[in-house]
């Protein structure tokens, strides 16, 4: 029996469809995976399923029964209740609040809170949901907000649940009580639709999968007879490399020397990064592992000159950068993919063009005598969109906004691998990408490699342990392990990274 | 004793109305739609409503509070009426809120002028001022706080501390108060669970003209006896008691009081003996209201926390 059925829908925009003839069935107690790349159409078919847009072909059915929606009321009068990639919360309302507004109680028209209270903590018991109802919403954890979403959906008692991307924010501890909760609901009768593109996550808690590619429907296959290359396969047409193929290189010198560099939170007081020391030698990956907010940011804000290091020396190529502003850091061989591409990546209204001679727009080759030379920055961004393959609407006209988050990384990446530095600081450049694109910046960042040393920060193991030929591991602002990824494992790394273990580091001889 | 009483009423006739169109301002700011024109449309507030009066009040029996408060209701509709202009152009058209702010500021001291010059054969649009209480019935006898807040005042001034009461409660305490909050904040979180921007803003700043259309009519009439066009920049001072009072009801209370304070010391310093005695030139008291606005917002506007989403016009599709 299926409890949802989204049969034959076809949305279309202008010049493109975005759901083509596709069918999705959800059975009653099930977790079933929603698999694609970024713009293969997954968002459209939940905003149909939601009720934003209207299909042009197709039906949905509920136990069988045709239904309408028409909007988010109609969803929530069914049943349906979705977890936004981007939570939906209020910063500064409380827990409580957030999980009222829109169906408030009231007495004498004044807002009554107190039976609601009491039901949001019985829930949340229930489902091993831990929240404090009266915490503000901007005082607590990435993970406890999404505790708050689920919530939401279980006070409106919803039975499908919709999860869009919902491990892109979380750190790995998140992600592991997360797949337990999923379990815990499933097990209460409820009925969850999980839309990702991470393949170990559906094979550890899905029941079967959809498969969607560029808005047509490839199939829906049963999970535990399904391999990830086969289901990766059907997600991009073709065969995929999990697994990367890495030559042995001899290091060079060294590209960057840090030595005791220390910051110091301005409000706390407290030292964010402390003491590190470390280098990357040319013809070298190095990796910073650690969860989200072990000085990980901090040290590379120190390292690019975003923000100021409070003690400590950075010497890049033989050259003492420490002091020097971000052009004249550039200008030394520096180059940055940023962890925040919207905020520092990228000017999201500029177009592609321009966003590609951000660092280079002085150079001779794109003005002369403080006029900007459009057909050397126009000539420039049709190289480098043929040569990067990204891929937008309007070639170097196109709004970088309007393109897509995997076409902004590999602006980005097009924008700083094309300067050839001698030095890459790449923070969590696959973040909320798709399968095809990170095999590609991964297959980039190797390449660079040829150039010069790369610093990669990430978050994700599966990245640290491929793509690296070092890691070093942050924990409190301190690197607390320098390991070699061939020689250490999972468990051992999730020790380091959660501060159960931690290595006397050797000194270094030059 | 009778100098101190002097300013307490002194200050509440320049604190009312700057709290009511603060409080005006606050409901438009807190959906989420800056709202600049609150000068603009005291204008209107104020030059309909002695329009009305002029028309209507009855030279037989001039200190009828009740001619007064219809007055009001004019003034409340006129404010909302030049509101619905501007929320249909910041939330309909999505346009430029400041924009759409300065048109209405411009328009109505020129509307004002332009039909009392057309009509009237003269800038100004005069009424007969008898509105003032002498001593409120028994309350007015009270020691102390009788003389301070219950003789030589205004109806509107019981208005004022009315509205303030209904606004806290409105705002923190119903429905209507936390959806209007959510929709400043974070319009993606309503609009994801059901509640729609549009109609919340739409109240927003209907809300915010009414007050202001009222806190017009509230400024003129006790202290002068014909309308010129003009409110004298007190919508803009609002706007600083509003951002100075952090958005919040108390604090705009608070602001505003100060404020009041300080232009009752501006307009009647020669009045106060001590005051006179210090020697200091004029145009240092009426320069006073202006400089503590300036020194309070460039100290404390850091640290006020904005409606996040104030000044964006809500659009579902972007990211």
């Amino acid at each position: 029996m299926y409890i949802i059925e989204m049969l034959n829908i076809t949305k279309e925009f202008p010049g493109i469809i975005a759901n083509d003839d596709i069918t999705l069935q959800l059975k009653k107690g099930e977790i079933h995976a929603l698999l694609g790349e970024n713009g293969a159409g997954k968002s459209t078919l939940m905003s149909v399923l939601f009720g934003l847009y209207t299909p042009e072909k197709g039906e949905i059915l509920k136990n069988g029964e045709k239904i309408k929606i028409t909007g988010p009321n109609d969803a929530t009068r069914y049943g349906i209740g979705m977890v936004h990639q981007h939570f939906k919360l209020v910063h500064n309302f409380t827990v409580l609040e957030n999980i009222l507004l829109g169906v408030e109680t009231t007495k004498f028209g004044l807002l009554s809170m107190v039976e609601a209270r009491a039901r949001v903590v019985e829930l949340s018991k229930k489902y091993g949901l831990s929240v404090d109802p009266d915490a503000l919403i901007s005082n607590i954890t990435v993970g406890m907000q999404q505790r708050v979403e689920i919530l939401k959906m279980l006070y409106r008692e919803n039975e499908i649940l919709i999860f869009d991307e919902p491990t892109a924010v979380l750190t790995p501890q998140e992600i592991d009580e997360l797949m337990k909760i999923m379990k815990d609901l499933i097990a209460e009768g409820k009925s969850i639709l999980f839309i990702t593109h991470k393949l170990d996550e559906i094979k550890r808690v899905a029941d079967r999968c959809t498969v969607l590619r560029k808005g047509k429907l490839v199939g829906t296959v049963d999970v535990k007879t399904t391999d990830a290359e086969k289901m990766s396969e059907m997600m991009v047409g073709r065969k995929v490399n999990l697994v990367l193929d890495k030559p042995e290189v001899k290091l060079g010198g060294v590209a960057l020397e840090v030595t005791n560099l220390t910051v110091k939170d301005k409000i706390t007081g407290k030292n964010v990064v402390n003491n590190v020391s470390f280098k990357v030698y040319e013809r070298e990956i190095v990796c910073i592992a650690g969860i989200d907010g072990n000085g990980q940011s901090e040290l590379v804000y120190a390292l690019t000159g975003l923000s100021p290091s409070t003690n400590g020396v950075i010497v890049m190529n033989g050259v003492n950068i420490s002091d020097l502003s971000i052009r004249k850091r550039c200008l030394a061989g520096m180059g940055h993919i940023p962890e925040d591409r919207h905020k520092h990546g990228l000017v999201l209204d500029y177009n592609l063009a321009y966003n590609l001679i951000l660092q280079s727009y002085f150079s001779p080759q794109f003005q002369k005598y403080d006029f900007l030379r459009f057909n050397e920055i126009y000539k420039n961004s049709d190289l480098l969109i043929d040569r990067y393959d990204i891929r937008s609407g309007q070639g170097g006209r196109t709004p970088a906004r309007s393109m897509s988050g995997g076409n902004q990384q590999k602006t980005i990446l097009a924008r700083e691998l094309s300067r050839e530095p001698k030095l890459l600081v790449a923070v969590q450049p696959t973040r909320g990408l798709d399968v095809g694109a990170i095999e590609y910046i991964h297959s980039q960042l190797i390449i660079e490699r040829a150039y010069g040393g790369v610093l990669l920060v990430s978050l994700e193991l599966d990245e640290v342990m491929n793509v690296s030929d070092r890691i070093l591991v942050m924990y409190e602002g301190e690197i607390v392990a320098d390991v070699d990824p061939k020689k250490v494992t999972y468990t051992e790394l999730g020790l380091y990274m959660s501060g159960a273990k931690r290595d006397k580091l050797k000194e270094e001889s030059a | 004793m009778d100098m101190f009483y002097f300013i307490v009423q002194q200050s509440m006739v320049f604190m009312i109305p700057l709290m009511i169109v603060a409080l005006g301002g606050m409901f438009s700011e807190r959906s989420g739609i800056v709202n600049i024109a609150l000068e603009g449309k005291m204008v209107m507030g104020a030059f309909v409503g002695v329009l009305f009066l002029n028309i209507f009040q009855n030279p037989e029996n001039v200190s009828d509070q009740g001619i007064l408060l219809l007055a009001l209701l004019v003034a409340m509709l006129t404010g909302m009426l030049m509101a619905l202009l501007h929320a249909f152009a910041s939330i309909n058209l999505k346009a430029n809120q400041i924009i759409s702010g300065i048109a209405i500021n411009m328009f109505a001291p020129a509307f004002a002028i332009y039909t009392a010059v057309f009509y009237l054969d003269g800038q100004f649009v005069p009424f007969i001022n008898q509105f003032r209480i002498a001593s409120v019935p028994i309350l007015g006898n009270i020691p102390v706080l009788g003389p301070m807040l219950f003789q030589r005042t205004y109806i509107t001034t019981y208005l004022g501390f009315l509205i303030l009461v209904i606004s806290a409660i409105v705002l923190y305490k119903t429905k209507f108060g936390l959806r209007l909050r959510a929709c400043g904040e974070y319009p993606q979180a309503a609009d994801s669970v059901g509640v729609s921007v549009a109609k919340i803003r739409y109240a927003g700043v209907l809300i915010s003209g009414a007050l202001a259309g009222m806190g017009g009519l509230i400024w003129i009439v006790p202290i002068s006896s014909r309308f010129g066009g003009s409110v004298a920049g007190y919508g803009f001072l609002a706007l600083a008691v509003l951002i100075f009072g952090a958005w919040k009801p108390m604090r705009i209370l608070f602001a505003s009081f100060f404020f009041g304070i300080l232009q009752t010391i501006a307009n009647s310093f020669t009045a106060i003996p001590f005051l006179l005695n210090l020697g200091i030139p004029s145009a240092f008291y009426n320069m006073a209201p202006y400089i503590a606005t300036l020194l309070l917002l460039a100290f404390t506007s850091k640290n006020t926390q904005a409606p996040k989403a104030v000044g964006q016009p809500y659009d579902k599709g972007m990211r």
